[in-house]
């Protein structure tokens, strides 16, 4: 194992340089960086080719320049000399200053989106393929298959003129006409009960009762202003925490587990008493503080487990794990709404933003207008990269579940009388994670190195919008640090996904 | 013999099909495959016809890169659908007169261009690599892998951005060459992994035996058993292709002005949406429609080819080594 590591890190780091090699020749060899100069007007205009042309070592031929670039990148590998230098962009500003605050805007980008492409794009493959030919199931096909054949630059267009203009006029006068409340009403309702499934009968009960909570949710929402000044409440807290418990438990555990809904049970109360509770600690908190009231819901929900116990002490834990994570969650929510109202006043009720990543000179004040303002931002971006990501997701979880659904184990379980609910959880399930693990540490390595259309299109300045500006104006140096940050993460990330592969699936011995 | 055979079985078919008869059988069955290709074949002769051929001209009247000096309305499309009528310019006309319909054809033209060179050079180049990798084993295999994984570290459309930077401003010919030099790396491991193994059976050693040259047993012997794998990965690149080039021309490191491609008209016209949308939505719609028949066709194929869908194949998870695990991932990374 310690050999194998070994010799993927020595072949590793040869395939990078190697590939730096390439990559520095391609960039040099394709751009002219004097471009702009050659036909400037300035009367200094000898001065400054000259100066580019120092910053840059343009008088070196590419093949040579390289090995200036590849001396001084090498150094960055000797911790604490503060020698690392991967050159100067033609401004003068050092590469190496440039990455991290590209690196954040990048990652703060990312990560929702990869998340929440993950969640929906598995949940919806799995549940596609267990009702396999059925309408839900090919209308997500169908779906999906669409959304994989729309460039991200289209997705991100549209949402740019539609959604975010069209949300932001809605909001002047946040009022849903009746007719429109009854035909997303009657759209939701379909799609809940295509999830719920069933026969006949259940479907219809499902659908009329979906149909009147949700376009009698909406018509009240209409009614009391609530896209102005949104909240989640007291009471819907309750009902929400209350349904999550009850949704957890029947998934991990089956309504019939006592202990599963007991556990699930007191730690929505605990959930439902501590939003009363830290309500005034949310109003002076930071970052810090969340993140400390965060990590105590979770050992409060596996304490809860814990002791709860029973014979099956592991999925307690779990399901209270789970229930403390959601009904935290949903606080965090809902106090992010009640600053809403003031972060619309300070943006003019236009909240919704379609360039950058936080609004330029804007004070919050607290934190959670601060929140909101990255939010408002990071929303459009986040959505375009979802529903891309959302189709490899879903077309790859489908196939792997259909797949192990086929399986001898799986017929076995179901043979010697397992409910089909175990059968997916436990049986099924767990073994389609194990290529879907593989695909997200790929996807991740990807992701970090920025999503260059998007960016571009956002004006995000990101990993990929580096790249963009410096490949333009032909500068070398920045591509070069760009391309060893994303080369680096594919490596790193197709590595772990080896690793973590051979780990998960005992059948894969490592060479 | 005097007891004969029911008539009505002697009219069932016994004759044996071959596997190219069977598969072609099992694309034909598949009807949102065949629509597909239809749509994807009937966009391209459509628009070749409209503008015509380099220095033969088509049956449209404008062409895409002479301004109309009267602009209607706001050049406003004036294709009308009921009663049908196509007016004088039926996609509209951009900020100088030009027609708009004549360069949405032309985009297509060159998406089309593009998309063939790109797949037909990486399947050359890929398949080449990968039969020689997968032959030869060994040091050859070794040598040729760690040039592919130097390519395939550097992301798609970081690649292209920078080979298109270049070859963008000479033409669309070469663009479609160059990129195409820098797509083979995908089909190359597929290749060499269907290599690997067809190497082992016994018609290659038969063939051997009987003493067939190298060259021989890899064209003639195992090269049509792994037609499968590469026809089914290059549909797929195709549909790939036509994003890769669409993108990187929004970038402006593509086909340049005055020649034109969909991914431009697109990346010069999204800030008119509000108030040009004709001049957004043309090239948007004949983008997805090219893509998404594109990919359905790749889709089909790979079902005709293998009814049991090769897309998460259980053979993977017992066999292959651990290093080839990304392959197929790789395959599924997409533009962002």
């Amino acid at each position: 194992m310690v050999g194998f590591i070994l010799r993927r890190i020595g072949v590793s780091v040869l395939i990078l340089v190697a590939a730096s090699f390439v990559m520095f020749n391609l960039v040099a060899l394709s751009t002219d960086p004097l471009e702009d100069l050659r036909t400037s007007i300035l009367p200094n205009k000898e001065q400054l080719i000259q100066a580019r042309i120092q910053i840059g070592n343009l008088d070196v031929p590419p093949p040579l320049r390289w090995f200036i670039w590849i001396g001084g990148a090498a150094k960055c590998l000797v911790p604490f000399a503060g020698q690392c230098s991967l050159g100067q962009t033609f401004q003068g500003a050092q590469v190496t200053d440039l990455l991290p605050t590209a690196m954040l805007s990048t990652v703060q980008m990312v990560t929702a989106a990869l998340i929440l492409a993950i969640l929906f794009g598995i949940a919806t493959g799995i549940l596609s393929a267990i009702r396999e030919n059925s309408g839900f199931d090919i209308t997500f096909t169908v779906i999906s298959l669409f959304l994989y054949s729309l460039p991200s630059f289209l997705a991100a267009t549209m949402l740019k003129s539609f959604v975010a203009i069209g949300y932001n006029n809605f909001l002047a006068s946040p009022e849903v006409p009746i007719w429109l409340s009854i035909v997303i009403g009657l759209v939701l309702a379909l799609i809940i009960q295509a999830v719920v499934g069933g026969e006949m009968r259940r479907r219809i009960i499902t659908t009329a009762s979906a149909f009147v909570v949700s376009a009698g949710l909406l018509i009240y929402m209409s009614a009391t202003d609530w896209f102005a000044q949104p909240a989640i409440g007291p009471v819907g807290i309750i009902v929400l925490s209350l349904g999550i418990a009850a949704a957890v438990a029947a998934i991990l555990a089956g309504i019939y587990n006592r202990r599963g809904l007991i556990t699930a049970g007191i730690v929505a109360v605990i959930g439902i008493a501590s939003y009363f509770a830290v309500q005034p600690l949310l109003d002076v908190s930071t970052v810090g503080t969340i993140a400390i009231l965060a990590i105590a819901a979770l050992v409060v929900g596996a304490l809860v487990g814990f002791l709860v116990g029973g014979d099956d002490r592991g999925q307690n834990i779990r399901i209270g794990i789970l229930v403390a994570f959601f009904i935290g969650f949903l606080i965090i929510i809902d106090r992010l709404m009640q600053s809403f109202p003031g972060y619309m006043f300070d943006m003019n009720g236009r909240p919704i933003a379609t360039v950058g990543s936080s609004t330029p000179g804007y004070d919050p004040g607290n934190m959670w207008r601060s929140a909101l303002d990255t939010f408002f931002h990071l929303l459009l971006p986040t959505v375009s990269l979802l529903t891309i990501s959302f189709a490899g997701y879903t077309r790859y979880a489908r196939a792997g579940m259909i797949e192990v659904l086929g399986q001898d184990y799986v017929r076995t379980a179901r043979a010697k009388g397992m409910p089909e609910r175990v059968v997916v959880v436990r049986h099924a399930f767990r073994n389609v994670l194990i290529p879907i693990t593989t695909l997200v540490a790929t996807d991740l390595g990807a992701l970090l190195g920025g999503a260059i259309i998007t960016e571009y299109i956002f004006g995000i300045p990101g990993m990929g919008a580096l790249f963009q500006n410096s490949l333009g104006r032909g500068d070398v140096y920045p591509v070069m640090g760009y391309f060893l940050v994303i080369a680096f993460m594919a490596i790193l990330f197709n590595f772990l996904a080896d690793l973590s592969y051979a780990a998960l699936d005992p059948r894969v011995r490592v060479r | 013999m005097s007891t004969s055979l029911p008539s009505s079985v002697d009219t069932v078919d016994h004759r044996s099909v071959s596997q190219g008869r069977l598969i072609l059988r099992r694309f034909l069955g598949n009807p949102a495959g065949v629509v597909s290709l239809i749509v994807l074949l009937a966009i391209v002769v459509f628009a070749t016809t409209a503008i015509g051929i380099g220095p033969i001209h088509g049956w449209w009247k404008w062409n895409y890169t002479d301004p109309d000096p009267n602009i209607a309305v706001d050049g406003a499309p004036t294709l009308q659908l009921w009663p049908f009528s196509l007016g004088d310019h039926p996609f509209g006309q951009d900020r100088i007169g030009r027609d708009y319909f004549a360069m949405v054809m032309r985009g297509i033209q060159n998406s089309f261009v593009v998309m063939i060179l790109i797949t037909g050079i990486a399947v050359v180049l890929g398949v080449i690599v990968g039969a020689i990798a997968g032959y030869y084993r060994g040091w050859v295999d070794a040598v040729l892998m760690r040039i592919t994984d130097v390519f395939i570290v550097i992301p798609a459309i970081v690649l292209a951005a920078v080979v298109g930077n270049y070859a963008g401003a000479v033409g669309v010919w070469i663009l479609g060459v160059m990129l195409g030099a820098v797509s083979w790396m995908v089909i190359a491991r597929l290749v060499r992994g269907e290599f690997l193994s067809l190497r082992e059976r016994e018609f290659v050693e038969a063939a051997r035996v009987a003493g067939a040259s190298d060259a021989r047993i890899i064209f003639r012997h195992i090269l049509p058993n792994a037609t499968g794998v590469i026809i089914v990965s290059a549909s797929l690149l195709a549909a790939a292709a036509i994003l890769l080039e669409s993108a990187i021309s929004l970038l402006g490191y593509g086909i340049r002005s005055p020649d034109v491609s969909l991914g431009l008209l697109i990346g010069a016209n999204q800030s008119a949406f509000a108030v040009r949308p004709w001049l957004f939505w043309w090239p948007a719609f004949f983008i997805v429609a090219l893509a998404l028949s594109a990919n359905i066709f790749g889709d089909a194929l790979r079902e005709a080819f293998d009814p049991r869908s090769r897309r998460f194949s259980r053979r993977r998870t017992k066999e292959a080594p651990v290093q080839d695990v990304p392959a197929e991932v790789e395959a599924e990374v997409e533009l962002r």
